[in-house]
């Protein structure tokens, strides 16, 4: 019989109302896996009983002749930003260990309302404030991959939805929700081999996610295949009244018009991504992509975005800045950890909590933040930061003057050792250059799995469509995961 | 330009992070490494570019001015360190 936790989204669904299998033995074997995999340190919660009761209410639904929804019988994980009614919700932080929201965010309230049931909430670098899952006051995500060779050393998930993709290639999901600030699902699955996709900024409502940037922050899907994506983003998506920053606007049927036939298309390379020094495999890797992408019918042209370069020192103004803005909010009074010395006043108070709540990278960030934002800097850095990001945006339109999409590769490396950059801050933060860029122009943004590279390691590549085109993103992912025909997986050690 | 102990002590402040001189002193190459390396946006001729607010356009959109929410005084309360009385309990406020 086949194993039900190698299933895909897609193929859970469908065998599930086909009869294939109930919704309860699908919930019972990713339960027995979650259970099973302590040693990746994927969960900080789990929630076996919320998996079954979803299963049982489908398995129920699908008795009587009741309308299923679009996700009944799946089981899924939450990264642990979102915010889970009755079930804690830290952020991977101290300051909010303990916290049970009242309520439920839009998106994972979207997911259960299809018939979704949970089976955790995943770990994550603190606050979304990472790129290995090496800052989650949890402890490291620990990555099911090995290079080859017998090297046993423990590999990055990536991040910052490392618990994410790692809970995903080691098949303790089979999806996943994550939040993308700078590239926080694109690199995490790149490093994982397996597919995400951060739509464009505002189709997912931001309402009920813990802050981090919040003109950066984006929901989106992590599975193993781009229909997955498809079908779960179409879920996720929609207006919400509650985010300001929500486009009202209908939700494409992205599953329903997938097509991997690219003829028309033109796909933009921009030279920039072709640094001196760019790692052989990778450049390797993209010239496949390439010649995959013209397979499929695409025209290939070579473009220019002069501004990437700039990318990186912009987000690391503009996402500290919001963040020690949004950070506000933690100062022991109305949720969260509190840290009272004896006679302390208020502001020792706010101090003392603070410096207690925080790991050493967010109040790093905080502080850079704090410094840019402060009077008589707030021009030369803030100012001076939010311009650069319009021409960086505006690099991005005049290349979709000519041409329909982006092919680059999604990280400069494949996954890194645990601890390998955790004392460079910079080195950490250089791993994003291939994703920031989009994330500030807030386009939609894709990672599918290209390969393997010597050792072993998944490499992803990274599509970049126009604003709203995510079809376009979806079906050039589709087109590459047919003829890249990663089937690579794991092999079990936990 | 580089930053000095004094500097970082007084984000620290800005920031109610409370810090010890060894953190402080720690914090001091760290941070001018990075406001160092974000320092080269300076060199990016912005003449006529108007800062960005919205990466996507969107209008800011109005609601009736009615109630929609409230009552939830003790849902409001429940995840707080020290509540009492129905109200957030803070340490005393004496200036």
């Amino acid at each position: 019989m086949t194993n039900l936790t190698d299933l895909t989204v897609a193929e859970i669904r469908d065998g599930f109302r086909a009869g294939d299998f109930s919704a309860r033995e699908v919930a019972e074997g990713f339960n027995a896996n979650v259970a099973a995999a302590k040693a990746l340190n994927a969960f900080i919660v789990e929630t076996p009983e919320k998996a079954l009761a979803a299963a049982d209410a489908a398995d129920k639904a699908k008795a009587v002749g009741e309308t299923l929804g679009a996700l009944a019988g799946v089981p899924i994980g939450m990264k642990d930003l979102f915010c889970t009614e009755g079930v804690q919700t830290t952020a991977a932080s101290h300051m909010l260990e303990g916290f049970v929201p009242t309520y439920e965010s839009t998106v994972s309230g979207k997911l259960w309302a299809a018939g979704a049931g949970m089976l955790g909430k995943l770990n994550l670098d603190q606050f979304a404030m990472g790129s290995s899952n090496e800052t989650s006051y949890f402890g490291n995500v620990i990555s099911p991959w090995k290079r080859g060779g017998g090297d046993n050393a423990a590999l990055a998930p990536g991040g910052s939805s490392g618990g994410s993709s790692s809970a995903i290639s080691a098949r303790l999901c089979p999806a996943a929700t994550g939040t993308d600030t700078g590239g926080s699902i694109r690199q995490p699955a790149a490093f994982t081999g397996i597919s995400g996709i951060k739509p464009t900024y505002g189709r997912c409502s931001r309402w009920g996610i813990v802050a981090f940037a919040s003109s950066l922050d984006q929901a989106g899907p992590m599975a193993r295949t781009v229909r997955d994506n498809a079908l779960l983003l179409e879920v996720m998506a929609g207006f919400d009244p509650k985010d300001s920053t929500s486009l009202d606007l209908a939700v494409p049927q992205w599953e329903a018009n997938l097509s991997s036939d690219l003829r028309g298309k033109t796909v933009g390379i921009p030279k920039e991504y072709r640094p001196d020094g760019l790692n052989a495999e990778i450049a390797a890797l993209w010239d496949k992509g390439i010649a995959w992408l013209k397979d499929a019918g695409a025209n290939v042209v070579e473009v220019s975005l002069p501004h990437t370069k700039y990318a990186l020192p912009t987000y690391y103004i503009i996402a500290p800045a919001e963040a020690s803005s949004n950070l506000a909010r933690y100062d022991g009074v109305r949720y969260g950890q509190r840290d009272l010395p004896d006679g302390a006043g208020l502001q020792d108070m706010y101090a003392a909590t603070r410096a207690a709540g925080f790991g050493p990278e967010v109040k790093r960030r905080i502080m850079i933040g704090t410094y840019v934002l402060s009077a008589g800097f707030y021009d030369a850095y803030y100012t001076q930061a939010q311009k650069v990001r319009a021409l960086i945006a505006r690099d991005f339109d005049r290349a979709f003057e000519q041409c329909d999409l982006l092919l680059t590769p999604t990280a400069p490396s494949a996954a890194f050792t645990l601890g390998e950059k955790q004392a460079d801050p910079l080195a950490m933060y250089l791993n994003d250059v291939f994703t920031v860029p989009a994330s500030l122009a807030g386009l939609p943004a894709m990672s599918v799995p290209g390969g393997l590279d010597s050792q072993g390691l998944p490499l992803g590549l990274q599509i970049i469509g126009k604003a709203l085109d995510e079809q376009t993103v979806l079906n050039a992912g589709l087109a590459i995961e047919e003829r890249a025909g990663f089937v690579a997986r794991p092999d079990k050690w936990w | 330009m580089s930053i000095d102990l004094q500097t970082v002590k007084k984000i620290a402040s800005l920031s109610r992070i409370s810090v010890t001189d060894a953190e402080a002193q720690a914090m001091v190459p760290e941070l001018n490494n990075i406001l160092g390396w974000v320092e080269q946006l300076g060199e990016v001729d912005v003449t006529g570019i108007e800062p960005m607010t919205a990466v996507i356009p969107n209008t800011q959109r109005l609601r009736v001015d009615a109630v929609t929410d409230g009552n939830v005084r003790d849902k409001v309360l429940v995840n707080a360190p020290q509540a009492e009385h129905g109200f957030f309990a803070v340490p005393k406020v004496i200036e």
